[in-house]
Parts: structure tokens; sequence; C-alpha cells
């Protein structure tokens, strides 16, 4: 399964809508690491909203997809976590707290846009 | 206990089918959205867990009912090469397989209940309940 990555002027969104394996979510940080190269993209936001769990492996992934992506020069902020989300991963003592995140959508971009003074 | 079923781990994506399965049984049993999802994720561990260090074995799940309480039990089992120190296993960041180390120490946070049997050579036991409150 491929989680799709669209283009929007020089960022990248993502909304991630199905439970995601493993292999998914590695197979998904290839690819961003990908468009991100292919496009010069400078932002990228992943929507978590339909999103109802994130596991210790998930959330490495994800933490450290905004790392790698950061590397390369792109800035990515995480949006949409559920209450739900947010509660088992500071149970499961995960706190993400390198990790840009924002309310939904649009105020991620709001967020890119300031973080990279656009 | 009036029901129990099991899921069996073989493959990676049988990790997803678990916790989908732990997650219908909870709502089933009345668990709202905050603990559905402590208790998907626990399985989801659990069920890694058993993926990546015993190559097989299975989570079952067990409806509590007692008179005054209800809760859900998580069983997870294999035959695989248990663990040799398991206070090391509960200590936060503990890993030896490049991952966060949050598995077991933050399983037993999430849930209500944990106990743990481990052989070395035999496998590796663990029931953990969330009682619904």
């Amino acid at each position: 399964m491929r989680i799709p990555i669209l283009k929007l002027h020089n960022y990248l969104l993502i909304s991630i809508q199905i439970d995601l394996d493993d292999q998914t979510a590695i197979q998904f940080q290839e690819d961003l690491l990908s468009k991100i190269h292919e496009n010069g993209a400078s932002g990228v936001v992943i929507d978590l909203t339909s999103v109802d769990i994130i596991d210790s492996f998930i959330a490495k992934v994800l933490g450290d997809v905004v790392t790698m992506s950061d590397l390369m020069g792109a800035k990515v902020v995480l949006t949409g976590i559920q209450p739900a989300v947010a509660m088992t991963l500071i149970d499961l003592g995960i706190h993400l707290q390198d990790v840009p995140t924002a309310l939904d959508l649009e105020q991620g971009l709001i967020k890119l846009r300031q973080e990279l003074e656009e | 206990m009036d029901f129990q079923s099991c899921v069996n781990i073989k493959k990676e994506w049988d990790i997803v089918g678990a916790r989908q399965l732990g997650r219908d049984i909870a709502r089933k049993i009345g668990f709202g959205t905050v603990d559905q999802a402590r208790i998907a994720t626990a399985i989801s561990e659990l069920a890694r867990n058993i993926y990546l260090y015993a190559g097989t074995g299975k989570v079952c799940f067990e409806a509590l009912e007692e008179i005054d309480h209800k809760g859900i039990a998580i069983i997870a089992m294999d035959n695989g090469p248990g663990i040799q120190e398991i206070s090391q296993v509960m200590e936060d960041g503990f890993s030896t397989s490049g991952g966060l180390g949050a598995g077991l120490p933050g399983v037993k946070r999430l849930m209500d209940e944990f106990d743990i049997h481990s052989e070395e050579g035999k496998g590796t036991e663990i029931r953990v309940v969330k009682w619904l409150r």
C-alpha cells in the first residue's frame, strides 16, 4: 500500500487515512524523501486526522522522517493528532518534543509559512 | 470469562489484524475512544514484540465480566527465546531492536494490570488487563 503525496506549490501534503502497518510506514518514509528531492519542496504537512493509533514504531518512523526531511532542508509539520492518540503517546513515554505540530491542515500551512518566513 | 478469541502472529500485517480485532472487542465491551486507543496500542506493542523476537506466536482476547466491573484481558504468547532479564526490558529506553524502547514499560502504563512470565528457550507469556471505569 502506498500513501499518496500531493504537491502544492513548493509544499507537499500528505493525509494518512489508513491503519498504518510497519511496511507502509517505512515505504512512506522513502517515498516522502524522494519526493522532497524530486520537487525541491521546502515544506511538508503530514495530516494525521484519520489516524487512530500511533504505536512506538510508527512514532519512531514519523519522528525520524521529520529529522530526515530537516537534514534535506524541508520543514515538516504534523497536524490533526487526535486527543486519544496524544494521550496514548504520553502514556507510552513518547514526547516527540522536537516535532512541529499544528491543530489542523490550515494551521499547519500557516506554521510552515512562519517557519520558512515566506 | 465468557468469550475468547485469538489472532496468530506470523507476518507483519498480523500486528494490524490483532489491534483491529482487539479494538472491536474493546468497543463492544463499552470502552470509550481514548481507552480503545490505549488498548489497541498495547496490542500493537505486544504483537510486534512477538513478531520481532519470537517470529511467531499469538495474541488472545478475553472479555472479563465480574459482578461489579467489566474489562478486557489480552494475552500474548510465544515459544520464542524468552527474556533473560525481565527487569531490563521493563526499563524505559531499553531496546535490542533499535526501537524507542517504549514497548513493555509503555504497555504497563497503558493498561491496569500487567503480568509477565518468561523462560529462557521456552517462550514468553504476557497478560494485561484494562478495566472499564
